[in-house]
């Protein structure tokens, strides 16, 4: 399930929901990213989507994921909107059979977030907006899965 | 044709969103619409990692368009 929104959400709740009823997964992972504050140089983030878009583009990564990593299930949260420091902005989780699969498929998705898709990041603070790009590690990173 | 511009894109532009009739027939005679009317626009455009979605499709190259169609311009996106 891909889920936008622009209301903070509940990660526990959400890996709870996520977890139920699974008599066969055997194994869940999930990863929640926080909005940094950067010792005060990031007061807010402003996440712009393409709505539409944004969620069939995270649901063609997911498909391939699920076919790559033979998950269960997926689950993505994504923020958009003002978000503030400490606040979650993305949540993965992923079922399979074994915690392997679960961990890589978890760990693609999150790479392929934060590089890929159609979100624009604008930083807020002290000295001013700024556009976020993905950084060369980011590139490295979603290039691993090549 | 609906014209939308995401990220620093929008920025640049002042506007996030504008209706064109009678609508350019290809991309690049879009681009060059553009450019025509913000030159900092048609550079930002050209722009590297910049990409064009029609109809909530991401295309490479030129193509033709139709003159209902959405096109969207794309700089490099990171979420997460």
């Amino acid at each position: 399930m891909i889920r936008l929104t622009t209301e903070p959400f509940d990660p526990g709740a959400e890996l709870t929901a996520f977890c139920a009823g699974r008599t066969e997964s055997g194994a869940v992972a999930s990863f929640v990213g926080i909005a940094r504050g950067e010792g005060g140089q990031a007061t807010a983030l402003e996440l712009e989507a393409y709505p539409g878009f944004t969620e069939l583009e995270i649901g063609r990564m997911v498909e391939a994921a699920t076919q790559r990593f033979s998950l269960h299930d997926a689950l993505v949260v994504h923020r958009h909107g003002a978000i503030a420091p400490g606040e979650p902005i993305v949540m993965v989780a992923t079922a399979s059979s074994h915690r392997r699969e679960a961990f890589e498929a978890c760990d693609f998705l999150m790479d392929y977030l934060k590089s890929r898709a159609p979100f624009w990041k604008k930083e807020h603070g002290p000295a001013g907006p700024r556009w976020v790009e993905p950084t060369a590690r980011d590139l490295d990173d979603i290039a691993r899965w090549d | 044709m609906r014209v939308l511009l995401f990220g620093r894109l929008g920025d640049v532009a002042g506007w996030r969103e504008r209706s064109l009739d009678p609508s350019p027939t290809s991309l690049s005679a879009l681009k060059a619409l553009l450019a025509g009317l913000d030159a900092a626009l048609g550079e930002a455009l050209n722009g590297p990692g910049v990409q064009a979605a029609v109809d909530r499709a991401i295309v490479r190259g030129d193509v033709a368009l139709a003159a209902g169609c959405e096109v969207a311009f794309l700089p490099p996106m990171s979420g997460g």
